[in-house]
Protein backbone atom coordinates (compact mmCIF):
# COMPACT_ATOMS: atom_id res chain seq x y z
CA UNK A 1 0.00 0.00 0.00
CA UNK A 2 2.77 2.33 1.04
CA UNK A 3 5.00 1.94 -2.22
CA UNK A 4 1.71 2.39 -4.39
CA UNK A 5 0.91 5.63 -2.28
CA UNK A 6 3.88 6.93 -2.62
CA UNK A 7 4.14 6.26 -6.35
CA UNK A 8 1.36 7.83 -7.45
CA UNK A 9 1.94 10.70 -5.07
CA UNK A 10 5.38 11.30 -6.58
CA UNK A 11 4.16 10.91 -10.09
CA UNK A 12 1.62 13.84 -9.18
CA UNK A 13 4.38 15.66 -7.97
CA UNK A 14 6.80 15.14 -11.00
CA UNK A 15 3.75 15.76 -13.28
CA UNK A 16 3.25 19.01 -12.18
CA UNK A 17 6.77 20.16 -12.31
CA UNK A 18 7.20 18.96 -15.73
CA UNK A 19 3.97 20.69 -16.63
CA UNK A 20 5.60 23.88 -15.71
CA UNK A 21 3.65 24.49 -12.52
CA UNK A 22 6.74 25.50 -10.44
CA UNK A 23 7.57 28.20 -13.02
CA UNK A 24 4.81 30.91 -11.09
CA UNK A 25 8.11 30.86 -8.89
CA UNK A 26 9.59 33.37 -11.56
CA UNK A 27 6.92 35.37 -11.37
CA UNK A 28 6.78 35.28 -7.55
CA UNK A 29 10.18 36.77 -7.67
CA UNK A 30 9.96 38.96 -10.52
CA UNK A 31 6.61 40.88 -7.98
CA UNK A 32 8.93 41.06 -4.99
CA UNK A 33 11.67 42.63 -7.09
CA UNK A 34 9.66 44.96 -8.77
CA UNK A 35 7.65 46.22 -5.79
CA UNK A 36 11.32 46.85 -3.67
CA UNK A 37 11.81 50.00 -5.32
CA UNK A 38 8.28 50.80 -4.09
CA UNK A 39 9.17 49.88 -0.60
CA UNK A 40 11.99 51.94 -1.46
CA UNK A 41 9.89 55.21 -1.39
CA UNK A 42 7.91 54.58 2.01
CA UNK A 43 9.03 55.35 5.13
CA UNK A 44 11.40 52.55 7.08
CA UNK A 45 8.57 50.96 9.05
CA UNK A 46 6.44 50.65 6.45
CA UNK A 47 8.42 48.55 3.95
CA UNK A 48 8.71 46.09 6.37
CA UNK A 49 4.76 46.00 6.89
CA UNK A 50 4.23 46.47 2.63
CA UNK A 51 6.60 43.48 1.68
CA UNK A 52 5.59 40.70 4.62
CA UNK A 53 1.78 41.80 3.38
CA UNK A 54 2.42 41.50 -0.67
CA UNK A 55 4.85 38.31 0.25
CA UNK A 56 2.59 36.44 2.42
CA UNK A 57 -0.53 37.27 0.35
CA UNK A 58 1.76 36.40 -2.77
CA UNK A 59 2.63 33.03 -1.47
CA UNK A 60 -0.81 31.94 -0.35
CA UNK A 61 -2.69 33.54 -4.00
CA UNK A 62 0.14 31.57 -5.88
CA UNK A 63 -0.63 28.28 -3.95
CA UNK A 64 -4.26 28.52 -3.92
CA UNK A 65 -4.38 29.41 -7.71
CA UNK A 66 -2.43 26.08 -8.09
CA UNK A 67 -4.46 24.06 -5.76
CA UNK A 68 -7.37 24.83 -7.75
CA UNK A 69 -6.22 24.72 -11.66
CA UNK A 70 -3.64 21.58 -10.76
CA UNK A 71 -6.76 20.14 -8.40
CA UNK A 72 -9.58 19.99 -11.13
CA UNK A 73 -8.07 18.24 -13.48
CA UNK A 74 -6.24 15.28 -11.10
CA UNK A 75 -9.04 12.84 -11.03
CA UNK A 76 -11.16 14.49 -14.57
CA UNK A 77 -8.20 14.68 -16.76
CA UNK A 78 -7.27 10.84 -15.30
CA UNK A 79 -10.36 9.94 -16.81
CA UNK A 80 -10.77 11.57 -19.78
CA UNK A 81 -7.60 10.97 -21.05
CA UNK A 82 -7.63 7.44 -19.90
CA UNK A 83 -5.00 7.05 -18.33
CA UNK A 84 -6.79 5.56 -15.07
CA UNK A 85 -7.60 2.42 -17.26
CA UNK A 86 -4.16 1.14 -16.81
CA UNK A 87 -4.03 2.54 -12.89
CA UNK A 88 -6.95 0.81 -11.98
CA UNK A 89 -5.54 -2.38 -13.82
CA UNK A 90 -2.93 -2.77 -11.42
CA UNK A 91 -3.71 -4.09 -7.76
CA UNK A 92 -4.55 0.21 -7.15
CA UNK A 93 -7.52 0.52 -4.89
CA UNK A 94 -9.16 3.39 -5.53
CA UNK A 95 -9.13 5.17 -2.24
CA UNK A 96 -5.44 4.67 -2.89
CA UNK A 97 -5.62 6.82 -6.04
CA UNK A 98 -7.41 9.59 -4.52
CA UNK A 99 -5.31 9.83 -1.54
CA UNK A 100 -1.87 9.47 -4.16
CA UNK A 101 -3.03 12.33 -5.57
CA UNK A 102 -4.13 14.29 -2.97
CA UNK A 103 -0.25 14.14 -1.34
CA UNK A 104 1.24 14.65 -4.76
CA UNK A 105 -0.80 18.32 -4.65
CA UNK A 106 0.30 18.76 -1.49
CA UNK A 107 3.81 18.26 -1.87
CA UNK A 108 3.97 20.58 -5.00
CA UNK A 109 2.14 23.30 -2.71
CA UNK A 110 4.58 22.69 0.31
CA UNK A 111 7.37 22.82 -2.36
CA UNK A 112 6.61 25.77 -4.18
CA UNK A 113 5.74 27.45 -0.05
CA UNK A 114 8.68 25.98 0.61
CA UNK A 115 11.26 27.78 -2.36
CA UNK A 116 8.68 31.15 -1.82
CA UNK A 117 9.68 31.47 1.59
CA UNK A 118 13.05 31.76 1.17
CA UNK A 119 12.89 33.84 -1.76
CA UNK A 120 10.29 36.11 0.58
CA UNK A 121 12.93 35.93 3.57
CA UNK A 122 15.99 36.71 0.83
CA UNK A 123 13.94 40.28 0.54
CA UNK A 124 13.02 40.71 3.83
CA UNK A 125 16.77 40.11 4.67
CA UNK A 126 17.73 42.60 2.42
CA UNK A 127 14.54 45.48 2.60
CA UNK A 128 14.72 45.49 6.71
CA UNK A 129 18.46 44.68 6.41
CA UNK A 130 18.77 42.16 8.95
CA UNK A 131 15.92 39.79 10.55
CA UNK A 132 14.74 40.03 14.07
CA UNK A 133 12.95 37.63 16.30
CA UNK A 134 9.93 38.51 15.51
CA UNK A 135 10.32 37.32 11.66
CA UNK A 136 9.85 34.08 12.97
CA UNK A 137 5.91 34.83 13.96
CA UNK A 138 5.99 34.67 9.69
CA UNK A 139 6.70 31.04 9.65
CA UNK A 140 3.31 30.55 11.58
CA UNK A 141 1.67 32.80 9.22
CA UNK A 142 2.91 30.73 6.33
CA UNK A 143 2.04 27.14 8.37
CA UNK A 144 -1.55 28.06 8.46
CA UNK A 145 -0.85 28.95 4.82
CA UNK A 146 0.33 25.66 4.24
CA UNK A 147 -2.74 24.19 6.27
CA UNK A 148 -4.97 26.18 4.00
CA UNK A 149 -3.51 24.28 1.06
CA UNK A 150 -4.47 21.18 2.70
CA UNK A 151 -8.38 22.52 2.31
CA UNK A 152 -8.03 23.78 -1.40
CA UNK A 153 -6.76 20.55 -2.68
CA UNK A 154 -9.32 18.58 -0.58
CA UNK A 155 -11.70 20.39 -2.00
CA UNK A 156 -10.96 20.65 -5.44
CA UNK A 157 -10.19 16.83 -5.20
CA UNK A 158 -13.75 16.46 -4.23
CA UNK A 159 -15.15 18.57 -7.31
CA UNK A 160 -12.60 16.81 -9.59
CA UNK A 161 -13.77 13.30 -8.70
CA UNK A 162 -17.32 14.10 -9.83
CA UNK A 163 -17.38 17.28 -11.95
CA UNK A 164 -16.09 18.80 -15.18
CA UNK A 165 -12.85 20.58 -14.42
CA UNK A 166 -14.87 24.37 -15.62
CA UNK A 167 -17.68 23.44 -12.93
CA UNK A 168 -14.85 22.31 -10.43
CA UNK A 169 -13.06 25.58 -11.18
CA UNK A 170 -16.07 27.68 -9.79
CA UNK A 171 -17.14 25.30 -6.83
CA UNK A 172 -13.17 25.43 -5.32
CA UNK A 173 -13.52 29.46 -6.38
CA UNK A 174 -16.56 30.20 -4.97
CA UNK A 175 -15.36 27.94 -1.56
CA UNK A 176 -12.74 30.37 -1.48
CA UNK A 177 -14.33 33.20 -1.67
CA UNK A 178 -16.79 32.21 0.46
CA UNK A 179 -14.21 30.75 3.15
CA UNK A 180 -12.11 34.05 3.47
CA UNK A 181 -15.25 35.85 4.88
CA UNK A 182 -16.14 32.83 6.98
CA UNK A 183 -16.10 34.43 10.07
CA UNK A 184 -18.28 37.89 8.82
CA UNK A 185 -20.92 34.69 7.54
CA UNK A 186 -20.65 33.90 11.08
CA UNK A 187 -21.51 37.46 12.39
CA UNK A 188 -24.18 37.61 10.24
CA UNK A 189 -25.64 34.28 11.25
CA UNK A 190 -25.52 36.31 14.68
CA UNK A 191 -27.52 39.00 13.44
CA UNK A 192 -30.06 36.76 12.21
CA UNK A 193 -33.37 35.29 12.88
CA UNK A 194 -35.43 31.94 12.17
CA UNK A 195 -35.10 30.00 8.56
CA UNK A 196 -32.36 32.72 7.41
CA UNK A 197 -30.50 32.33 10.86
CA UNK A 198 -30.15 28.93 10.72
CA UNK A 199 -29.57 28.36 6.80
CA UNK A 200 -26.65 30.69 7.06
CA UNK A 201 -24.99 29.19 10.84
CA UNK A 202 -24.76 25.85 8.98
CA UNK A 203 -23.20 27.22 5.81
CA UNK A 204 -20.95 29.01 7.85
CA UNK A 205 -20.06 26.13 9.47
CA UNK A 206 -19.97 23.62 6.27
CA UNK A 207 -17.67 25.85 3.89
CA UNK A 208 -14.15 26.20 5.10
CA UNK A 209 -12.74 28.70 7.32
CA UNK A 210 -10.20 30.48 5.97
CA UNK A 211 -10.39 33.74 7.84
CA UNK A 212 -9.15 32.18 11.07
CA UNK A 213 -6.01 30.48 9.10
CA UNK A 214 -5.14 34.40 8.23
CA UNK A 215 -2.59 36.12 10.75
CA UNK A 216 -0.62 37.77 7.66
CA UNK A 217 -1.64 41.22 9.12
CA UNK A 218 -1.04 40.06 12.90
CA UNK A 219 2.50 38.92 12.38
CA UNK A 220 2.92 41.46 9.69
CA UNK A 221 2.46 44.20 13.26
CA UNK A 222 4.60 41.60 15.15
CA UNK A 223 2.00 40.61 17.20
CA UNK A 224 2.52 36.46 18.25
CA UNK A 225 0.22 34.07 17.70
CA UNK A 226 -0.53 31.90 20.36
CA UNK A 227 -0.45 28.42 20.92
CA UNK A 228 -4.14 27.67 21.16
CA UNK A 229 -4.68 28.67 17.70
CA UNK A 230 -2.20 26.77 16.29
CA UNK A 231 -3.44 23.76 17.69
CA UNK A 232 -7.07 24.89 16.69
CA UNK A 233 -6.39 25.48 13.16
CA UNK A 234 -3.84 22.41 12.72
CA UNK A 235 -6.81 20.06 14.06
CA UNK A 236 -9.20 22.07 12.04
CA UNK A 237 -7.42 21.53 8.83
CA UNK A 238 -6.55 17.83 9.42
CA UNK A 239 -10.07 16.91 10.28
CA UNK A 240 -11.76 19.42 7.57
CA UNK A 241 -9.36 17.72 5.15
CA UNK A 242 -9.86 14.24 5.98
CA UNK A 243 -13.52 14.46 6.08
CA UNK A 244 -13.61 16.08 2.28
CA UNK A 245 -10.94 14.06 1.09
CA UNK A 246 -13.07 10.95 2.33
CA UNK A 247 -16.37 12.03 0.67
CA UNK A 248 -13.79 12.57 -2.83
CA UNK A 249 -12.98 8.86 -2.21
CA UNK A 250 -17.03 7.46 -1.68
CA UNK A 251 -17.86 9.54 -4.61
CA UNK A 252 -14.98 7.61 -6.79
CA UNK A 253 -15.36 4.61 -4.94
CA UNK A 254 -18.87 4.10 -7.04
CA UNK A 255 -17.96 5.96 -9.96
CA UNK A 256 -18.72 3.96 -13.15
CA UNK A 257 -15.06 5.62 -15.86
CA UNK A 258 -17.07 5.39 -19.16
CA UNK B 1 -6.82 -27.51 -18.35
CA UNK B 2 -8.63 -24.57 -15.35
CA UNK B 3 -10.14 -21.61 -16.56
CA UNK B 4 -8.09 -18.44 -15.72
CA UNK B 5 -11.40 -16.32 -16.94
CA UNK B 6 -14.62 -17.53 -15.58
CA UNK B 7 -17.65 -14.96 -16.59
CA UNK B 8 -20.90 -15.50 -15.05
CA UNK B 9 -23.79 -13.33 -16.61
CA UNK B 10 -21.84 -10.57 -16.75
CA UNK B 11 -24.26 -7.73 -17.76
CA UNK B 12 -24.05 -3.47 -17.93
CA UNK B 13 -26.78 -1.31 -18.34
CA UNK B 14 -26.52 2.56 -18.90
CA UNK B 15 -29.04 4.62 -18.31
CA UNK B 16 -29.93 6.70 -21.17
CA UNK B 17 -32.54 9.84 -21.82
CA UNK B 18 -32.94 13.20 -20.22
CA UNK B 19 -34.22 11.51 -17.16
CA UNK B 20 -32.06 8.51 -16.95
CA UNK B 21 -34.73 6.59 -16.45
CA UNK B 22 -34.38 4.49 -19.69
CA UNK B 23 -31.96 1.39 -19.52
CA UNK B 24 -29.91 0.64 -22.73
CA UNK B 25 -27.99 -2.72 -22.04
CA UNK B 26 -24.26 -2.69 -23.55
CA UNK B 27 -23.53 -5.84 -22.22
CA UNK B 28 -26.37 -8.54 -21.97
CA UNK B 29 -25.44 -11.56 -19.61
CA UNK B 30 -22.53 -12.99 -20.58
CA UNK B 31 -21.45 -16.44 -20.23
CA UNK B 32 -17.96 -17.25 -20.90
CA UNK B 33 -15.15 -19.17 -19.84
CA UNK B 34 -11.32 -18.57 -20.77
CA UNK B 35 -8.86 -21.48 -19.94
CA UNK B 36 -5.50 -21.40 -18.83
CA UNK B 37 -2.78 -20.77 -21.25
CA UNK B 38 -5.27 -20.30 -23.98
CA UNK B 39 -5.07 -17.31 -26.59
CA UNK B 40 -9.11 -16.14 -26.80
CA UNK B 41 -10.39 -13.82 -29.40
CA UNK B 42 -12.97 -11.76 -28.66
CA UNK B 43 -14.60 -10.48 -31.76
CA UNK B 44 -17.36 -8.09 -32.82
CA UNK B 45 -18.07 -4.82 -34.99
CA UNK B 46 -17.47 -1.76 -33.16
CA UNK B 47 -19.46 -1.12 -30.52
CA UNK B 48 -20.66 -4.27 -30.11
CA UNK B 49 -19.56 -4.55 -26.13
CA UNK B 50 -15.75 -6.13 -26.70
CA UNK B 51 -14.35 -2.66 -24.76
CA UNK B 52 -17.40 -2.47 -22.35
CA UNK B 53 -16.48 -6.39 -21.41
CA UNK B 54 -12.47 -5.78 -20.86
CA UNK B 55 -13.84 -2.49 -18.46
CA UNK B 56 -15.98 -4.85 -16.55
CA UNK B 57 -13.03 -7.15 -15.58
CA UNK B 58 -10.97 -4.85 -15.23
CA UNK B 59 -12.90 -2.85 -12.19
CA UNK B 60 -12.88 0.51 -14.23
CA UNK B 61 -16.83 0.07 -14.50
CA UNK B 62 -19.35 -2.16 -12.38
CA UNK B 63 -22.06 -4.18 -13.68
CA UNK B 64 -25.49 -4.19 -13.53
CA UNK B 65 -25.83 -7.84 -12.82
CA UNK B 66 -23.54 -11.22 -12.86
CA UNK B 67 -19.97 -12.07 -11.61
CA UNK B 68 -16.84 -13.58 -12.69
CA UNK B 69 -13.21 -14.68 -11.27
CA UNK B 70 -9.90 -14.54 -12.80
CA UNK B 71 -7.36 -17.18 -11.93
CA UNK B 72 -10.29 -18.54 -9.45
CA UNK B 73 -10.50 -14.89 -7.22
CA UNK B 74 -13.27 -12.28 -7.63
CA UNK B 75 -12.44 -10.61 -10.60
CA UNK B 76 -12.81 -6.89 -8.26
CA UNK B 77 -10.13 -8.16 -5.97
CA UNK B 78 -7.11 -5.84 -5.98
CA UNK B 79 -5.15 -8.45 -5.29
CA UNK B 80 -5.50 -10.67 -8.49
CA UNK B 81 -4.28 -7.69 -10.57
CA UNK B 82 -0.63 -8.27 -9.33
CA UNK B 83 -1.54 -11.73 -11.81
CA UNK B 84 -2.99 -9.20 -14.79
CA UNK B 85 -2.35 -7.26 -17.36
CA UNK B 86 -4.00 -4.84 -19.04
CA UNK B 87 -3.61 -2.79 -22.74
CA UNK B 88 -6.73 -0.66 -23.22
CA UNK B 89 -7.61 0.62 -26.77
CA UNK B 90 -5.97 3.43 -28.11
CA UNK B 91 -3.65 3.78 -25.37
CA UNK B 92 -3.00 7.07 -23.40
CA UNK B 93 -0.01 7.19 -21.40
CA UNK B 94 1.48 10.32 -19.06
CA UNK B 95 3.25 11.96 -21.91
CA UNK B 96 5.99 13.98 -19.38
CA UNK B 97 7.62 10.66 -18.71
CA UNK B 98 10.13 8.56 -20.36
CA UNK B 99 9.51 5.31 -21.24
CA UNK B 100 11.61 3.95 -18.57
CA UNK B 101 9.97 6.01 -15.85
CA UNK B 102 6.69 4.49 -17.09
CA UNK B 103 7.59 1.39 -17.02
CA UNK B 104 8.84 1.89 -13.13
CA UNK B 105 5.93 3.94 -11.95
CA UNK B 106 3.68 0.97 -13.75
CA UNK B 107 5.94 -1.60 -12.32
CA UNK B 108 5.89 0.05 -8.77
CA UNK B 109 1.72 0.15 -8.66
CA UNK B 110 2.07 -3.64 -9.38
CA UNK B 111 4.39 -4.24 -6.58
CA UNK B 112 8.03 -4.97 -7.75
CA UNK B 113 10.58 -4.18 -5.44
CA UNK B 114 13.42 -1.08 -7.08
CA UNK B 115 15.70 -3.51 -7.61
CA UNK B 116 13.06 -5.81 -9.71
CA UNK B 117 12.03 -2.75 -11.34
CA UNK B 118 15.50 -2.29 -12.75
CA UNK B 119 16.39 -5.43 -13.28
CA UNK B 120 13.62 -5.78 -15.66
CA UNK B 121 13.01 -2.15 -17.42
CA UNK B 122 16.26 -2.51 -19.78
CA UNK B 123 14.90 -6.05 -20.99
CA UNK B 124 11.41 -4.97 -21.84
CA UNK B 125 12.02 -1.94 -23.75
CA UNK B 126 14.39 -4.56 -26.02
CA UNK B 127 11.46 -6.99 -26.16
CA UNK B 128 9.00 -4.39 -27.52
CA UNK B 129 11.54 -3.11 -29.81
CA UNK B 130 12.17 0.17 -28.04
CA UNK B 131 16.02 -0.11 -26.48
CA UNK B 132 17.17 2.81 -28.23
CA UNK B 133 14.80 5.56 -27.21
CA UNK B 134 16.59 6.37 -24.17
CA UNK B 135 14.63 9.14 -21.90
CA UNK B 136 12.89 10.24 -24.72
CA UNK B 137 9.27 11.70 -23.46
CA UNK B 138 6.30 10.06 -24.71
CA UNK B 139 4.67 13.02 -25.97
CA UNK B 140 7.54 12.85 -28.74
CA UNK B 141 6.63 8.99 -29.52
CA UNK B 142 4.51 7.92 -32.64
CA UNK B 143 1.92 5.85 -32.18
CA UNK B 144 3.41 2.32 -32.93
CA UNK B 145 5.79 2.98 -30.47
CA UNK B 146 3.15 3.99 -27.90
CA UNK B 147 1.29 0.48 -28.44
CA UNK B 148 4.57 -1.28 -27.67
CA UNK B 149 5.15 0.86 -24.78
CA UNK B 150 1.46 -0.28 -23.97
CA UNK B 151 2.44 -3.67 -24.34
CA UNK B 152 5.23 -3.40 -22.69
CA UNK B 153 3.36 -1.91 -19.02
CA UNK B 154 1.00 -4.53 -19.34
CA UNK B 155 3.78 -7.36 -18.81
CA UNK B 156 6.54 -5.73 -17.18
CA UNK B 157 5.25 -7.30 -14.09
CA UNK B 158 4.90 -10.72 -15.75
CA UNK B 159 1.11 -11.49 -15.54
CA UNK B 160 -0.13 -14.90 -15.96
CA UNK B 161 -3.32 -13.61 -17.83
CA UNK B 162 -3.23 -10.21 -20.11
CA UNK B 163 -5.86 -8.27 -21.78
CA UNK B 164 -5.72 -7.29 -24.51
CA UNK B 165 -8.21 -4.44 -26.09
CA UNK B 166 -7.53 -3.47 -30.04
CA UNK B 167 -4.03 -4.42 -29.68
CA UNK B 168 -3.66 -3.86 -33.49
CA UNK B 169 -5.96 -1.06 -33.65
CA UNK B 170 -4.88 1.76 -35.84
CA UNK B 171 -1.23 0.72 -36.66
CA UNK B 172 0.44 0.24 -40.23
CA UNK B 173 1.10 -3.51 -41.75
CA UNK B 174 5.10 -3.52 -40.13
CA UNK B 175 3.79 -2.10 -36.59
CA UNK B 176 0.60 -4.96 -37.00
CA UNK B 177 3.18 -7.41 -37.57
CA UNK B 178 5.15 -6.25 -34.61
CA UNK B 179 2.46 -6.13 -32.47
CA UNK B 180 1.48 -9.82 -33.75
CA UNK B 181 5.00 -11.08 -32.81
CA UNK B 182 5.00 -9.84 -29.45
CA UNK B 183 1.39 -11.73 -28.82
CA UNK B 184 2.56 -14.91 -30.27
CA UNK B 185 5.59 -14.79 -27.82
CA UNK B 186 3.43 -14.33 -24.83
CA UNK B 187 1.37 -17.17 -25.98
CA UNK B 188 4.75 -19.38 -26.32
CA UNK B 189 5.85 -18.35 -22.70
CA UNK B 190 2.58 -19.71 -21.92
CA UNK B 191 0.45 -17.31 -20.77
CA UNK B 192 -3.48 -16.76 -20.86
CA UNK B 193 -4.36 -14.02 -23.54
CA UNK B 194 -7.79 -12.53 -23.93
CA UNK B 195 -7.99 -9.95 -26.71
CA UNK B 196 -10.76 -8.31 -27.89
CA UNK B 197 -10.27 -7.05 -32.18
CA UNK B 198 -12.42 -6.50 -34.82
CA UNK B 199 -9.42 -7.28 -37.20
CA UNK B 200 -10.07 -11.05 -38.11
CA UNK B 201 -6.65 -12.28 -39.41
CA UNK B 202 -5.35 -11.13 -36.04
CA UNK B 203 -7.64 -13.35 -34.50
CA UNK B 204 -7.38 -16.60 -36.86
CA UNK B 205 -3.31 -15.97 -36.67
CA UNK B 206 -3.51 -16.07 -32.98
CA UNK B 207 -6.18 -17.22 -31.52
CA UNK B 208 -7.09 -21.17 -29.90
CA UNK B 209 -10.66 -20.30 -29.86
CA UNK B 210 -12.77 -17.21 -30.36
CA UNK B 211 -16.13 -15.99 -29.30
CA UNK B 212 -18.76 -13.35 -31.54
CA UNK B 213 -19.99 -10.51 -29.83
CA UNK B 214 -22.31 -8.61 -31.17
CA UNK B 215 -24.92 -5.78 -30.09
CA UNK B 216 -24.06 -7.18 -26.62
CA UNK B 217 -24.76 -10.35 -27.23
CA UNK B 218 -22.80 -13.41 -27.85
CA UNK B 219 -23.47 -14.83 -30.89
CA UNK B 220 -21.06 -17.58 -30.93
CA UNK B 221 -18.19 -19.52 -29.23
CA UNK B 222 -15.36 -21.87 -30.46
CA UNK B 223 -12.32 -23.14 -31.78
CA UNK B 224 -11.41 -21.47 -34.80
CA UNK B 225 -11.13 -24.63 -37.05
CA UNK B 226 -14.64 -25.66 -36.12
CA UNK B 227 -16.31 -22.08 -36.30
CA UNK B 228 -14.41 -22.35 -40.34
CA UNK B 229 -15.38 -25.67 -41.04
CA UNK B 230 -19.78 -24.70 -39.87
CA UNK B 231 -19.66 -22.50 -42.68
CA UNK B 232 -17.78 -24.06 -45.52
CA UNK B 233 -20.10 -26.34 -47.71
CA UNK B 234 -22.47 -23.27 -48.25
CA UNK B 235 -23.10 -20.59 -51.05
CA UNK B 236 -24.04 -17.35 -50.43
CA UNK B 237 -26.37 -15.89 -52.74
CA UNK B 238 -27.33 -12.39 -53.46
CA UNK B 239 -29.92 -11.12 -55.49
CA UNK B 240 -32.60 -8.08 -55.64
CA UNK B 241 -36.19 -8.64 -54.95
CA UNK B 242 -37.68 -9.18 -51.51
CA UNK B 243 -40.67 -10.30 -52.17
CA UNK B 244 -39.01 -13.69 -53.27
CA UNK B 245 -37.79 -14.66 -49.72
CA UNK B 246 -40.88 -16.05 -48.56
CA UNK B 247 -41.23 -18.82 -51.53
CA UNK B 248 -37.22 -19.55 -50.95
CA UNK B 249 -37.07 -19.28 -46.87
CA UNK B 250 -36.73 -22.68 -46.21
CA UNK B 251 -33.76 -23.74 -48.60
CA UNK B 252 -31.98 -20.62 -46.70
CA UNK B 253 -29.70 -21.42 -43.67
CA UNK B 254 -30.04 -17.75 -43.11
CA UNK B 255 -30.48 -14.29 -44.83
CA UNK B 256 -30.16 -10.57 -44.20
CA UNK B 257 -32.63 -8.02 -46.27
CA UNK B 258 -31.07 -4.57 -46.98
CA UNK B 259 -33.95 -2.78 -48.78
CA UNK B 260 -34.94 -4.46 -51.67
CA UNK B 261 -31.69 -6.63 -51.63
CA UNK B 262 -31.14 -9.67 -50.15
CA UNK B 263 -28.35 -11.72 -49.33
CA UNK B 264 -28.95 -15.60 -48.19
CA UNK B 265 -26.86 -17.99 -47.16
CA UNK B 266 -27.53 -21.82 -48.56
CA UNK B 267 -26.48 -25.24 -47.94
CA UNK B 268 -24.45 -26.56 -52.31
CA UNK B 269 -27.03 -29.27 -52.27
CA UNK B 270 -29.57 -26.68 -52.21
CA UNK B 271 -28.55 -24.38 -54.55
CA UNK B 272 -29.93 -25.46 -57.73
CA UNK B 273 -33.52 -25.28 -56.43
CA UNK B 274 -32.81 -21.86 -54.89
CA UNK B 275 -32.21 -20.44 -58.30
CA UNK B 276 -34.76 -22.08 -59.92
CA UNK B 277 -37.34 -20.64 -57.37
CA UNK B 278 -35.77 -17.46 -57.78
CA UNK B 279 -35.59 -17.35 -61.40
CA UNK B 280 -39.79 -18.25 -60.68
CA UNK B 281 -40.15 -15.49 -58.52
CA UNK B 282 -38.64 -12.88 -61.33
CA UNK B 283 -36.23 -12.17 -58.55
CA UNK B 284 -32.98 -10.57 -60.20
CA UNK B 285 -29.75 -12.27 -59.66
CA UNK B 286 -26.20 -10.37 -58.59
CA UNK B 287 -24.14 -13.10 -57.91
CA UNK B 288 -23.64 -16.99 -56.32
CA UNK B 289 -20.21 -17.35 -54.23
CA UNK B 290 -19.33 -20.42 -52.55
CA UNK B 291 -18.16 -19.90 -49.07
CA UNK B 292 -14.95 -20.89 -48.21
CA UNK B 293 -14.99 -21.24 -44.65
CA UNK B 294 -13.35 -18.13 -42.90
CA UNK B 295 -13.57 -16.88 -39.64
CA UNK B 296 -15.06 -13.95 -41.61
CA UNK B 297 -18.21 -15.91 -43.04
CA UNK B 298 -18.59 -16.79 -39.67
CA UNK B 299 -18.28 -13.50 -37.90
CA UNK B 300 -20.80 -11.93 -40.92
CA UNK B 301 -22.80 -14.85 -40.17
CA UNK B 302 -22.98 -14.26 -36.38
CA UNK B 303 -23.05 -10.64 -36.72
CA UNK B 304 -25.65 -9.54 -39.65
CA UNK B 305 -28.82 -9.23 -38.14
CA UNK B 306 -31.79 -11.52 -39.80
CA UNK B 307 -34.53 -9.90 -40.72
CA UNK B 308 -37.61 -11.81 -42.21
CA UNK B 309 -39.92 -10.30 -44.51
CA UNK B 310 -43.64 -11.29 -43.97
CA UNK B 311 -45.31 -12.82 -46.62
Amino acid sequence: MTSRLSAITLNTFREAVRDRVLYNLIVFVLLLVASAPLFGQISIGLERLILVNVGLSSISLFGVIIAILVGIGLVSKEIEKKTLYTILSRPVRRWEFIVGKYFGLLLTLVVNAALMTVGFYIALLVTARGLHKTDTYLLIAIYFIVLQFMMMVALTLLFSSFSTPIFSAIFAFALFAIGTFAEDLKNFAALSHGAIKWLTTAVAYIVPNFASLNVIAQTAHDQPVSGGLILFNTLYALLYSAAVTAGAVLIFERRNLK
Amino acid sequence: MTAAIEIRGLAKDYPVGFWKKALRPALKPLDLTVKTGEAFGFLGPNGAGKTTTLKLLMGIIFPTAGSATILGSHFLDPEVRKKTGFLPEQPYFYDYLSAPELLDYYAALSGLPRAERARRIGPMLERVGLGDVGNKQLRKFSKGMLQRVGIAQAIIHDPEVVFLDEPMSGLDPLGRHEVRELIQGLKDEGKTIFFSTHILSDAEALCDRVAVIHKGELRGIGVVNDLRSSVAGKSEVIWEGAGALPAVHSLLTESHVTGESVRGIAQSGDLDRLLEKLRQQRARLISVTPLQGTLEDYFLAKTTDQETVQS
